[in-house]
């Protein structure tokens, strides 16, 4: 297992590696840039010059690429350009509301999702699965920004019971916590029924029922199990997703944390806390896939004999 | 009185009648063979007789089945699931995906006996190692920790058998147990289970689709065809005098080493589909002997010597 852990990080560096450069690439390709936001209407072309050496943005693409990797690497993402701080700080001061935000948001779409799926697979057929399941239709179908709008504007506007914005209390974190995870719980309940229903119809299954063990006993105790497989396997896959869904929710609700940080820069053209952001995000998404593999090798002896 | 009746059995599913009308009985300490190509309902009479055929949709629609003095068709789910593991074991075809991947095959050997017959884990590890050794499993103690997938099929079907002893049941089902190992292999298997049944006084019901292995370990035989007896006897007189020309087809082409299993090189023709099971001999179509007769009505079942034969123009009454 150790040795499969070792093996598992070694070949994230390459994807650390191309990651890294596509964010750096994206944000430069990206048209404007932060000189037009701080010089005043008139400027002289060479006070433009004189800023753009001043933050080396006139040196090759290359070159600052290799420059921003070797820094970032010691833990150093550069000053940013309007913030007038270092990326490192802005990035500290805000990942802890993101990862509250989507730390909740994934066990809330677990929890629940897994819960749901599973009655909707216990009672298959019945008149309760297909309800549930139109519903998870549904639920998927809708955009979290959204959702975001109309439960603020009924549970906050209309009946008070939240904070319409902010990060000041915990109440504050419900309803973007249900933004983002309902569209979680909708992907999670039909994975989990799906891997529930299709376990179900193995060879194995017949024999656990013949050696006299209840439905109930082989529902919760043996597929369960393997429903969970799939799950985690899309919960490693969809952390991205989810990390994204935080990043427009977090706009929405007028939250502080890296999605606020980042549409802000994105807007002012800030590259060095653009880049950062991006950085945290993909690094995010490597850690989810990561944890997602190494449970799945927790949970299945066959993947663990075909790694090692 | 014997421990197994079966009578009039009539399995349905949906619009289908996949099996009709098949009644045997089986002693302890006896092995009665059921035999039939691919399609002829072994299988779903299996499942009859585990109480599983909710789990396939299908129902009990016609007939009894009594063990040991009680009726077991088509009463609560729960007095089946009580005797299931415990006094009814099955053992299925493939050993390959018979087993739960995720778990050791000690545990799930162990869960049977901590079930049924109450042992904490240290005994039902200890009943398991038994049961193992008496499978012949080699280093039992090491393939208990073990999973699935690093054993071999036939390893995994000796442990499918010591997982179906180990309730210790008075009857035991084996659909097609050895259709998936290789031919050495299945010779030692079907010899094992055999040993069990003299020594244990169980009462097993072999399936298979071939009668080397009948001839090898059964007491007496069924031959369903399309889902019909087409004949029922002792092994000995079968074998001797079949009458029914469909038994003796099969008697002629046991299959030998690499022939594709569920075929009979000997008989032209296969097995009619579900939907089209005709309303006269079902074998007609395929049979030397079929008349006009065989193909407007359905024979009955009549005893001819010591067996029980479905067919107008049985074979060694000089028709
Ligand atoms: N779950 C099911 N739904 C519909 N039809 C089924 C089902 N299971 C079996 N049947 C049909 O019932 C008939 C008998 O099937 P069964 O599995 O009992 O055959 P078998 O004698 O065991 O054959 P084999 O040698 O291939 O195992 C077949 O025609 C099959 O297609
Ligand atoms: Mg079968």
């Amino acid at each position: 297992m150790l040795g499969y852990f070792v093996r598992r990080l070694i070949m994230l560096l390459p994807v650390f590696l191309a990651m890294s450069a596509i964010v750096f690439l994206i944000v430069h390709l990206v048209p404007g840039d932060p000189i037009d936001h701080m010089l005043q209407i008139g400027a002289s072309a060479e006070r433009r010059q004189e800023l753009a050496a001043k933050f080396g943005l006139d040196r090759p693409l290359v070159v600052q690429y290799a420059l921003w990797l070797k820094a970032a690497l010691t833990g150093d993402l550069g000053e940013a350009i309007i913030l007038k701080q270092p990326v490192v700080d802005l990035i500290l001061a805000n990942l802890p509301y993101s990862l509250a935000l989507g730390l909740s948001a994934l066990l809330f779409s677990t929890v629940v999702g897994v819960s749901v799926g599973a009655a909707a697979a216990y009672f298959a057929g019945s008149w309760f699965d297909r309800v549930v399941m139109a519903g998870i239709l549904m639920g998927s179908m809708l955009p979290s920004f959204w959702l975001g709008l109309l439960m603020i504007l009924i549970f906050a506007v209309e009946l008070g019971l939240f904070p319409v914005s902010g990060a000041r209390s915990w109440d504050a974190l419900v309803l973007p916590v249900l933004t983002v995870g309902i569209g979680g719980v909708a992907l999670i309940a039909r994975v989990t029924r799906a891997a529930f229903v299709e376990v179900a119809q193995q060879d194995f299954v017949t024999l656990l029922h013949a050696k006299g063990l209840t439905r109930r006993r082989i529902f919760f105790r043996h597929l369960v199990r393997h429903a969970l497989m799939p799950v985690v396997t899309i919960l490693g896959l969809k952390v991205g997703w989810i990390l994204g869904g935080a990043v427009t929710v977090e706009y929405v609700f007028a939250r502080p944390g890296l999605g606020s940080l980042l549409i802000t820069s994105l807007g002012q053209r800030d590259y060095p806390v653009v880049q950062g952001c991006l950085l945290m995000l993909g690094m995010g998404v490597m850690l989810g896939t990561l944890v997602g593999d190494l449970a799945q090798a927790a949970m299945d002896p066959r993947v663990r004999d075909r790694m090692s | 009185m014997a421990l197994l009746e079966v009578e009039g059995l009539t399995i349905g599913i949906g619009r289908f009648t996949p099996v009709q009308e098949i009644g045997f009985s089986l002693d302890r300490g006896a092995v009665l063979g059921l035999v039939g190509e691919s399609g002829s309902g072994k299988s779903l009479t299996a499942m009859a007789l585990m109480g599983l055929l909710p789990l396939i949709r299908g129902e009990v629609r016609a007939g009894s089945i009594v063990f040991d003095g009680v009726e077991l068709a088509n009463r609560p789910a729960e007095l089946h699931r009580r005797l299931r593991g415990r006094r009814i074991a099955l053992v299925t075809q493939n050993p390959m995906t018979s087993l739960d991947p995720i778990r050791t095959v000690g545990t799930q050997i162990d869960e049977v006996s901590r079930l049924h017959g109450g042992l904490d884990g240290r005994a039902a590890k200890a009943r398991s190692l038994d049961l193992m050794e008496a499978m012949r499993i080699p280093r039992a103690a090491v393939v208990h920790g073990q999973y699935p997938h690093q054993l071999s099929g036939g390893m995994k079907q000796r442990i499918v058998i010591a997982m179906a002893l180990a309730g210790d049941p008075d009857l035991l089902v084996a659909d097609e147990p050895t259709t998936a190992l290789d031919v050495t292999v299945q010779a030692q298997i079907v010899r094992l289970m055999v040993d069990l049944v003299k020594a244990r006084g169980l009462a097993l019901v072999l399936i298979t689709h071939d009668m080397g292995v009948v001839a090898q370990a059964c007491d007496r035989v069924v031959v369903l065809y399309a889902g019909r007896i087409a004949e029922a006897g002792p092994v000995e007189s079968i074998f001797a005098a079949p009458h029914h020309p469909y038994t003796r087809a099969l008697i002629g082409c046991i299959p030998v080493e690499g022939q594709a299993r569920g075929t009979l090189i000997g008989i032209p023709g296969q097995v009619p589909g579900l939907t089209d099971y005709p309303a006269h001999c079902r074998f007609a179509p395929r049979c030397p002997a079929a008349s006009a007769r065989c193909r407007a009505e359905a024979p009955a079942p009549a005893t001819i010597g010591a067996s029980r034969v479905a067919c107008f123009h049985p074979l060694g009454r000089g028709a």
